[in-house]
């Protein structure tokens, strides 16, 4: 379980960011690809102990959790694959670019001042 | 007042730079990084152990080895080249940049051919960290399920090739190597994939040859 090193590292940036805008963290958005590796159940219970102490105790953390999206090279088609075959459905060629599905990202800070 | 500040950055953005930054570093120095990753006893370290052995005769070689606790696989590979350095993580399941660049204080990496780094056995908490290397390998044993690839996607979809290894007690496991390789190319269409026994030496040529082929022409 490596989500409590995750939420280590989102709370620092929180900390650096909420330097340039002083007030209360009241929530914090992030995003979470189904193949970034991470698990969005153990990142909101990690988030839980990583933030005490700190000044996020009040913040809500809210996961928008990304579905993977693939292009096929040959059709040009885009589809979200079933459990983990990345054929293309329509013309069965493998090699698919992923277009979503990686975000680890911390995309905003909603803050009370 | 309410407001909402837009951030859009990567959560592991520090890793990243700093990933980064060592990329730079080994390109400069000539060097060609490998990683390794594998769940705990996949023969990561004897796969290694061989490969190394191998290659000491015409190259300088040197190796980091992660592991939670213990300096074993670090003895071990010594025997096969000088510089072997083990980085115990304690409590944490893989490795970072952070760690690689610390790990390397004091090693003069122009002098070096190869660099492998051998991660804590995991096929799960890796994945999310860069190290700079310039390939990534993942080993699936044949001891272990064909459909490992399926239950730990992210890791074979991040890696560049697949060893199966421990071929040489496929038959004895009964391990299907057709649904091996097809679920290995399911989640990760084109993946070069080589069958390897350490024990028989199936496959370590064309391991070698692979790895070999990534050095830049002297």
């Amino acid at each position: 379980m490596h989500e409590l090193s995750i939420a280590l590292s989102m709370i620092e940036q929180i900390e650096e960011e909420s330097t340039k805008h002083p007030g209360n963290v009241r929530s914090v958005q992030v995003k979470i690809g189904v193949l970034s590796g991470v698990d969005t159940e153990a990142l909101r219970f990690a988030w839980e102990i990583a933030r005490e102490g700190t000044d996020l105790a009040g913040a809500e953390l809210q996961i928008e959790s990304i579905p993977l999206l693939v292009r096929c090279p040959a059709c040009g088609d885009t589809h979200t694959p079933e459990a983990w075959s990345i054929l293309c459905p329509r013309c069965i060629t493998p090699e698919q670019d992923i277009l979503a599905g990686r975000e680890l990202e911390l995309v905003s800070l909603e803050i009370d001042s | 007042m309410t407001r909402l500040v837009e951030v859009r950055s990567r959560i592991l953005k520090e890793n990243d730079l700093l990933a980064r930054g060592l990329r730079e570093r080994f390109q400069k120095a000539g060097v060609c990084v490998i990683s390794f990753v594998s769940s705990p006893g996949s023969g990561k370290t004897t796969f290694l152990e061989k490969l190394m052995s191998r290659l000491a005769a015409r190259h300088h070689l040197a190796a980091l080895v992660g592991d939670l606790a213990t300096e074993n696989d670090a003895a071990r590979l010594s025997r096969a080249c000088a510089q072997v350095r083990q980085i115990t993580t304690g409590t944490i399941c893989h490795l970072d940049a952070k760690m690689i660049d610390k790990a390397l204080e004091g090693w003069r990496l122009e002098d070096l051919d190869f660099l492998f780094i051998e991660n804590v056995g995991n096929l799960v908490c890796p994945s999310s960290y860069d190290l700079g290397e310039q390939m990534r390998v993942v080993l699936l044993s044949a001891t272990e399920g064909e459909d490992k690839p399926l239950k730990y996607p992210t890791i074979f979809n991040t890696a560049d090739v697949a060893l199966i290894t421990k071929i040489d007690l496929a038959e004895a496991a009964e391990f299907d190597r057709e649904a091996a390789h097809r679920s290995i190319l399911s989640v990760r269409p084109g993946m070069k994939v080589i069958e390897v026994s350490a024990k028989t030496g199936q496959g370590m040529d064309e391991s070698e040859t692979l790895f070999e082929s990534l050095l830049a022409p002297a």
